[in-house]
C-alpha cells in the first residue's frame, strides 16, 4: 500500500515538475534511454550536469564580477549551460539562457547581472527538484518497487 | 469676319490677362502664407518683407510681388539660381517697359513742343513784318510830310489833305488805328502858332475818360512849358487829338523825346488808347529840318527837329486779325507782351489762363531797340493722354510677365517632378526595406515556430510509439500529419523569403537524375493512384545519366510543379518528360505535327499545346540557341509537366509566378497551399539559368515547362550501359512483348523496361500479340498489357495456350474494383504492376512476377526506433561534443539503437581520431565548440581524406571503394538554413538536430548506412 503511494506520489511530483515547465520533453526522451543495459543512465546525466553548471555557475559569476566584462569568455559558458540544460530538459535553465546569451550579445553587463541570478535561480529550482525526484525514486526501488513510466498523456 | 477675328483677339487678350492676374494672385497668396521655411529668421524676413510690399504695392509701386517671395521664399539652394534668374527678368522687363514709356512719352513731348515752337514763330514772323510794313509806311509819311509840310512855304498839307490822304493809304497801314503830326513848337513862337492855327495849345488829360465823355474843348490849355508839340494833322479816326500837346501826356513826351533823339521809329509801352479805352502803342517819328546823316549826335537831332509822326497801333485788334488769318487758331493761345521792364511784363494781347504746361516763347522785334516785346504761345487742350506708349509698355510688360509665368511654371513643375521623384525614391527605399524586414521578420518567425513544432512533432512520434487504440493512433497521425506540413509550409515560405533575399546558392552534386523523379514519383504514387490518374516519367536517352547540379532544388521545382498537377487534375494523365533542348530543336517540325492529333497523349485526352509553353524561351528561340553557346560540358534540359486538368483561366495566367497569388480565393478553399510554389519554383529555375514557361487551356489541361542546365557528370570512361545495368543485371537480355494501342504510352512504359536492360516490343493490339508470339514464343520473357486492352479483350488473350508460357504482366493506373474481378477470373492471374513506373519498384514486382528475385528488400515498417536500430546496430560512430551532458545523452541515444559509440570532448581529439582508413562509421559533430568548432574539424578530416584519396588511387586497384568519405552530421540546435548551409559546405553531410529527434536521425542516417544486409553480405 504504501509502495503504491510512493509511486502515485512521484508521479504526481513528475508531473508537477512538467507542468510547472521546470522539465520539458526532453527529461522524459532522457527517461526512454535508460533501460536494464543502463540502469543510472539519468541519474548519471542529471548529475553530471549539476557538476558541469556548478562549475560554469561558478565561472560565470567570477567572469561578470570583473571589472571589464569579457563577453567572448561569457557567452561560451552560457551558451554551454543551454546546451547541456536542454538536453537534460531543464526548459526554464534554458529559456534563462537564451535571454542571457541576448544581453551578452548586446554586452549589456546590467542585464547580464540579471540574468545570472535569474539562471542561477531557475538552475536552482530545478536542482532541487530534481534531487527531491531521485530521492522518491529511491525510496521506491529501495523498498523494492517499480519506478512507473510516465504518461504522456499531458 | 474681321469682327470675329478682333472678337477672338480680345478673348485671347482677356484670357492672358486673367492668368496673368490669377498668377499674381497666387504669388500674393504664396508670399503671404509663409511658406514651408524650416529657417525661423529668414521666415521673419519674409513676413517683413511681406509688410513693407504689401505698403510699397498700395501705394502704387509696379514690381511684380514675387520679389518677396522669390528673394525670401526659397531655401533650396539649387533653385535660387534660377529664382534669381527670374526676378532679375521680371525686374529688367519691368524696367525697360517703363524706359519705353518715358521714351515714347518724352518723344511726343518734343514733337508737340516743336509743333508749338514753330507755329508761335511763324505767328510772330508775320506780326512783326507787318509791323514792320506799317512802321515804314509811317516814316515814310513823316518824310511825306517834312517834304511837304515843312520844306514848302506855304505849306501843301493842311488837315483836311491829311486826313483825306491817311484815310485813302490805310490800307498800307494794317496796324494803325490811325496817325497824328504833332509840330514842334517853342514857347517863344506859341502865341504866334496859336494864332495862326487859331486855337489854344491843350494839355492832355491825365486820367484818360470814357470815350462819349471825351471832349477836346473841355481840355484846359496847356500850362506855360519851354517847348511844346501840339497836333496839327490827325487821321480821322484821331481827330480828337488835334491841338493836344504831345508833351504834356507822360507816355507821349517820353516817346516824343526818344524819337527826336534817336531818329528811329520809338514805341510806347502799351497803354489804354485816349477815346477808345483799347490797349495800343503808339510808334513815333521824329521830323527833322533837314537831312540828317545817320552818324548825327542827339543833340543835332532834336536841333533839327521840326515835328512828331505818330501811329497808333491797336494790338488787339491787330493781333486777332492776324490770328484769324491763320490756319489752327483754335489750337493755341497767344499772348503778346511787352518786356521792356522785365519784372512786370505788360500784356499786349491775350487772355490771362493759367500758365502751366507747355509754352514758347518767340522774341518780336518791332524796330525800337529800346521796346522789347515777345509772343508766348500754349496750347488750348492740355496734350492727349500718351495711349500709344502706355499700350506699347504695358503689352512689353505682359509678354514679359508671360514669359516669365512660363518660366515660372516650368520651374515650379520640375521642382515638383524632382520632390515626386525624390518622394518616390524614399518610398521606394522604404518599401526595400519593408522588404528585407518582411524577409528577415519571415526567416526570424519560420525559425521560432519551427522550434517548438519539432517539439511537438517529436513528441507526437514518441506519442505513436507506445500503446494507442486504434482512434488514438488516427488522431496523432492526423496531429503529426498536420504539424508536417505547417513545417514543410514554414519551410516554403523561408525559402521564398531567402530566394527573394538572393540568399540561395546552388549546390554542385553529382545526381542521378532519372533516381530522383523515381523518387518523385513514388512520392506522388500514393495520389495518382487514388485519383486514377495515369502518371508516367519518359527521360530521353541522350540525357546522360548521371549530371552535376543540385539535386535538392530540381526536386523541389518537380515537386512543386506536380503537386499542383496532381491537385487540380481528376482524370486523365500527368505525364513528365525530359529532353535535351537541341533534342526538341530538332525535332521541333515532327513535334508539331504530333502533338496536334489528341490522340497521341498518354491518357487519350486532349492535353495543352505543349509547344506554346516554351515558345517564349530564349534557349528555343533560333538565334538564342546559338547564342547561348553552351560549354560542352553543359547539359541543356527541358522539363515538361503536362496534366489534363483543370487548367488555368486566362485572366489568371498573368499571375500565376507572382508569390501569394493564386487563381482565385476559393482555390485555396477547396486545393489549399499558399500560392508560393510557382514563384519560388520560378526562381529556382532562373538560379538554374533556365526558364519556366506554361500553356494552359482551361478545362483541357496545363503544361509547365522549364529548362535547367546541369553539368555532364559522366566521365568519358564511363559507358552508359554499364551504370544502366549495376543495379539490376539479371533482367539484362529478356524480351518482352509490350501491348498497347497507344504509343506515347507504349513509348513510355518501353523506356522503364528498357531501362532494366529489357528488349520491347510493342504492338498495338491483342491480334498482332499472338501473332508475334507465334514467331518468337520461346525467345518471349514476358507479355505486359495494359489495363485498358486487358479490360477489353482479356478473354481472348487468355484463352490463347500461346500467352500462357511467358509470365503475364498487367500495367494498371490503381487496383480497382474492376481489374481485380477480371483478374480472379483468369486461372493464372497476371502480375499487377502499378503505375507510375519507376526503376526500383519495377525490378522487384518483376522480380517477384519472375521468381528470380533472392533478396528480399528491407522491412521498411514500424516504427522508426526499430528501423534506426536496425540501422544503427553494430555501427562504430563517434560523437563529438565539448559538452559533458549533451555527449552523454547524444550516446546515450544512440547506443539505445545499438550502435557503438565512442565520446570525444574536442574539435581536436575527434580529427586525431579520425585519421583515415576510418575505424568509424560515423561521426556526430557539435558545431560550436572551442578551439576547434565542428566546421573547422569536418574541413581538416575532409583535407585528410583527400589527401589519402589522393595517394591511394595510384595504389589501390580499381572496383574497390577507392575514395574515403566518412559520413559525418552535424549536430546543432539551430534550425536556421544558413547554419544547414554552412555545414554542407564545409563538407558535412547532414545534420541532426539537438536533442535527437527520431525521424530526423533516421531520414539522415539512413541516407548513409543501408539496411544492415547489406553490411553483412
Amino acid at each position: 500500500m504504501e509502495l503504491v503511494q510512493m509511486q502515485k506520489s512521484l508521479q504526481d511530483y513528475t508531473k508537477s515538475l512538467f507542468l510547472d515547465g521546470v522539465l520539458d520533453s526532453q527529461f522524459l526522451q532522457l527517461q526512454q534511454l535508460q533501460d536494464e543495459s543502463n540502469p543510472d543512465f539519468v541519474s548519471q546525466v542529471v548529475t553530471l550536469f549539476f557538476q558541469d553548471s556548478d562549475r560554469i555557475l561558478n565561472d560565470l559569476s567570477l567572469s561578470l564580477d570583473q571589472q571589464v566584462v569579457d563577453f567572448k569568455k561569457v557567452d561560451p559558458h552560457v551558451h554551454q549551460l543551454k546546451g547541456s540544460s536542454s538536453s537534460i530538459g531543464a526548459q526554464r535553465v534554458k529559456n534563462a539562457c537564451v535571454v542571457f546569451r541576448s544581453f551578452c550579445e548586446q554586452q549589456n553587463v546590467e542585464g547580464c547581472h540579471r540574468c545570472l541570478q535569474q539562471v542561477k535561480k531557475e538552475y536552482y529550482l530545478v536542482k532541487n527538484r530534481l534531487e527531491t525526484l531521485f530521492k522518491l525514486e529511491q525510496q521506491i526501488v529501495a523498498s523494492g518497487g517499480m519506478i512507473p513510466a510516465m504518461e504522456l498523456g499531458f | 469676319m474681321s469682327l470675329f477675328h478682333v472678337l477672338g483677339f480680345c478673348l485671347k487678350i482677356g484670357q492672358l490677362f486673367w492668368m496673368l492676374c490669377c498668377w499674381f494672385l497666387s504669388w500674393f497668396l504664396d508670399a503671404d502664407k509663409s511658406p514651408l521655411d524650416p529657417d525661423k529668421t529668414k521666415m521673419k524676413n519674409h513676413n517683413k518683407m511681406c509688410f513693407l510690399w504689401n505698403k510699397i504695392s498700395t501705394s502704387g509701386l509696379k514690381i511684380p510681388p514675387s520679389f518677396s517671395h522669390h528673394l525670401f521664399g526659397s531655401v533650396r539652394f539649387g533653385k535660387t539660381f534660377w529664382r534669381k534668374v527670374l526676378v532679375a527678368w521680371v525686374v529688367s522687363w519691368v524696367l525697360i517697359s517703363f524706359w519705353t514709356f518715358w521714351c515714347l512719352t518724352s518723344q511726343a513731348m518734343a514733337k508737340r513742343k516743336e509743333t508749338l515752337a514753330s507755329m508761335c514763330d511763324e505767328r510772330a514772323r508775320m506780326l512783326q513784318d507787318q509791323f514792320n510794313v506799317s512802321m515804314n509806311h509811317v516814316q515814310a509819311m513823316s518824310i511825306l510830310i517834312s517834304t511837304f509840310h515843312h520844306s514848302k512855304f506855304p505849306s501843301a498839307i493842311d488837315q483836311r489833305t491829311f486826313s483825306e490822304y491817311t484815310d485813302r493809304t490805310s490800307f498800307e497801314r494794317p496796324l494803325t488805328s490811325g496817325v497824328a503830326y504833332a509840330v514842334r513848337v517853342l514857347h517863344s513862337e506859341r502865341q504866334e502858332f496859336e494864332r495862326q492855327q487859331g486855337w489854344t495849345i491843350r494839355r492832355m488829360e491825365q486820367n484818360p475818360v470814357h470815350k462819349d465823355d471825351y471832349d477836346t474843348e473841355a481840355l484846359e490849355p496847356s500850362p506855360v512849358q519851354q517847348e511844346y508839340a501840339p497836333v496839327i494833322f490827325a487821321q480821322d479816326t484821331v481827330s480828337h487829338v488835334i491841338s493836344l500837346d504831345m508833351l504834356s501826356g507822360k507816355e507821349d513826351r517820353e516817346n516824343v523825346l526818344r524819337a527826336r533823339r534817336s531818329g528811329k521809329g520809338v514805341l510806347t509801352a502799351p497803354f489804354p488808347l485816349i477815346k477808345t479805352n483799347r490797349l495800343g502803342v503808339i510808334l513815333t517819328f521824329a521830323v527833322y529840318k533837314r537831312d540828317l546823316p545817320s552818324n548825327a549826335t542827339p543833340n543835332e537831332r532834336i536841333e533839327a527837329t521840326n515835328g512828331y509822326l505818330g501811329g497808333v497801333f491797336d494790338i488787339e485788334t491787330l493781333v486777332e486779325n492776324l490770328l484769324q488769318q491763320l490756319a489752327s487758331k483754335q489750337t493755341i493761345l497767344v499772348n503778346v507782351y511787352d518786356t521792356t521792364n522785365h519784372s512786370q511784363p505788360i500784356s499786349m494781347y491775350g487772355s490771362h489762363v493759367s500758365a502751366d504746361g507747355l509754352e514758347h516763347v518767340s522774341p518780336l522785334n518791332f524796330g525800337d531797340p529800346f521796346r522789347k516785346h515777345e509772343m508766348r504761345c500754349r496750347f488750348k487742350q492740355k496734350p492727349p493722354w500718351p495711349v500709344q506708349s502706355m499700350v506699347t509698355s504695358f503689352g512689353i510688360l505682359v509678354i514679359a510677365l508671360l514669359v516669365a509665368h512660363i518660366f515660372h511654371a516650368t520651374l515650379s513643375r520640375i521642382r515638383r517632378a524632382e520632390e515626386d521623384c525624390h518622394k518616390m525614391e524614399l518610398l521606394k527605399k522604404k518599401a526595400e526595406a519593408a522588404d528585407v524586414a518582411k524577409s528577415q521578420f519571415l526567416a526570424t518567425v519560420s525559425h521560432e515556430i519551427r522550434t517548438p513544432m519539432n517539439g511537438v512533432l517529436g513528441m507526437l512520434h514518441m506519442l505513436m510509439d507506445t500503446e494507442l487504440d486504434v482512434t488514438q493512433q488516427d488522431y496523432v497521425r492526423t496531429a503529426q500529419a498536420s504539424g508536417k506540413a505547417l513545417v514543410s509550409l514554414i519551410n516554403e515560405v523561408l525559402d521564398q523569403a531567402k530566394i527573394e533575399s538572393g540568399k540561395v546558392e546552388l549546390e554542385e552534386v553529382r545526381f542521378d537524375l532519372r533516381g530522383i523523379l523515381d523518387d518523385v514519383l513514388s512520392l506522388f504514387s500514393g495520389k495518382s493512384q487514388e485519383k486514377g490518374l495515369e502518371l508516367a516519367v519518359y527521360i530521353s536517352d541522350r540525357v546522360p545519366e548521371m549530371l552535376i547540379g543540385d539535386p535538392g532544388r530540381f526536386r523541389q521545382i518537380l515537386t512543386n510543379l506536380m503537386g499542383n498537377s496532381i491537385k487540380f487534375t481528376e482524370k486523365g494523365h500527368i505525364f513528365v518528360t525530359v529532353h535535351l533542348v537541341e533534342e526538341l530543336l530538332d525535332s521541333s517540325d515532327v513535334e508539331t505535327s504530333s502533338s496536334s492529333s489528341t490522340e497521341n497523349t498518354l491518357s487519350g485526352l486532349p492535353v495543352a499545346d505543349r509547344k506554346r509553353s516554351w515558345q517564349n524561351f530564349k534557349a528555343f528561340s533560333s538565334n538564342g540557341h546559338r547564342s547561348l553557346a553552351l560549354a560542352p560540358s553543359e547539359i541543356n534540359l527541358v522539363v515538361s509537366v503536362e496534366d489534363t486538368g483543370v487548367g488555368i483561366p486566362v485572366e489568371a495566367q498573368s499571375r500565376i509566378f507572382t508569390p501569394f497569388m493564386q487563381v482565385g480565393p476559393s482555390i485555396s478553399r477547396t486545393h489549399g497551399g499558399t500560392g508560393i510554389g510557382l514563384s519560388i519554383s520560378k526562381c529556382l529555375v532562373g538560379l538554374m539559368k533556365g526558364e519556366i514557361g506554361f500553356s494552359s487551356t482551361p478545362k483541357v489541361g496545363s503544361t509547365f515547362t522549364f529548362t535547367v542546365v546541369f553539368a555532364n557528370g559522366m566521365h568519358s570512361t564511363e559507358r552508359k550501359s554499364e551504370l544502366h545495368n549495376n543495379n539490376q543485371p539479371e533482367f539484362e537480355g529478356m524480351n518482352a512483348v509490350l501491348v498497347d494501342h497507344r504509343p506515347a504510352r507504349a513509348q513510355v512504359s518501353w523506356y522503364h523496361f528498357q531501362r532494366l536492360g529489357i528488349r520491347v516490343e510493342v504492338v498495338t493490339s491483342v491480334d498482332q500479340a499472338l501473332r508475334f508470339m507465334k514467331t518468337y514464343a520461346t525467345t518471349v520473357n514476358m507479355i505486359l498489357i495494359e489495363q485498358e486492352v486487358w479490360n477489353k479483350e482479356a478473354d481472348v488473350f487468355v484463352k490463347d495456350p500461346l500467352v500462357h508460357s511467358p509470365k503475364l504482366f498487367l500495367l494498371a493506373n490503381s487496383i480497382d474494383t474492376s481489374v481485380s474481378d477480371t483478374l480472379s477470373n483468369v486461372i493464372d492471374p497476371p502480375v499487377l504492376i502499378v503505375k507510375p513506373l519507376r526503376a526500383s519498384m519495377l525490378a522487384a514486382t518483376l522480380q517477384r512476377g519472375l521468381g528470380i528475385g533472392k533478396r528480399e528488400t528491407p522491412q521498411r515498417k514500424g516504427p522508426p526506433a526499430l528501423i534506426l536500430r536496425n540501422l544503427l546496430l553494430g555501427r562504430k560512430i563517434l560523437i563529438v561534443d565539448d559538452n559533458n551532458v549533451n555527449l552523454r545523452v547524444a550516446a546515450g541515444a544512440l547506443k539505445k539503437y545499438g550502435a557503438d559509440v565512442v565520446c570525444a570532448e574536442s574539435g581536436v581529439k575527434a580529427v586525431s581520431l579520425l585519421k583515415p582508413p576510418h575505424e568509424f562509421d560515423a561521426c556526430f559533430m557539435d558545431i560550436q565548440m572551442p578551439e576547434m568548432d565542428g566546421f573547422e574539424a569536418t574541413r581538416r578530416i575532409r583535407g585528410m581524406e583527400e589527401e589519402m584519396n589522393n595517394g591511394e588511387a595510384l595504389t589501390v586497384e580499381e572496383g574497390k571503394r577507392s575514395r574515403w568519405h566518412l559520413p559525418v552530421l552535424a549536430m546543432t540546435a539551430d534550425v536556421i538554413q544558413a547554419t544547414q548551409e554552412e555545414c554542407l559546405k564545409c563538407g558535412m553531410d547532414g545534420y541532426v538536430s539537438k536533442p535527437f529527434e527520431a525521424e530526423q536521425l533516421y531520414r539522415e542516417v539512413s541516407r548513409f548506412f543501408n539496411s544492415p544486409s547489406d553490411t553483412e553480405s
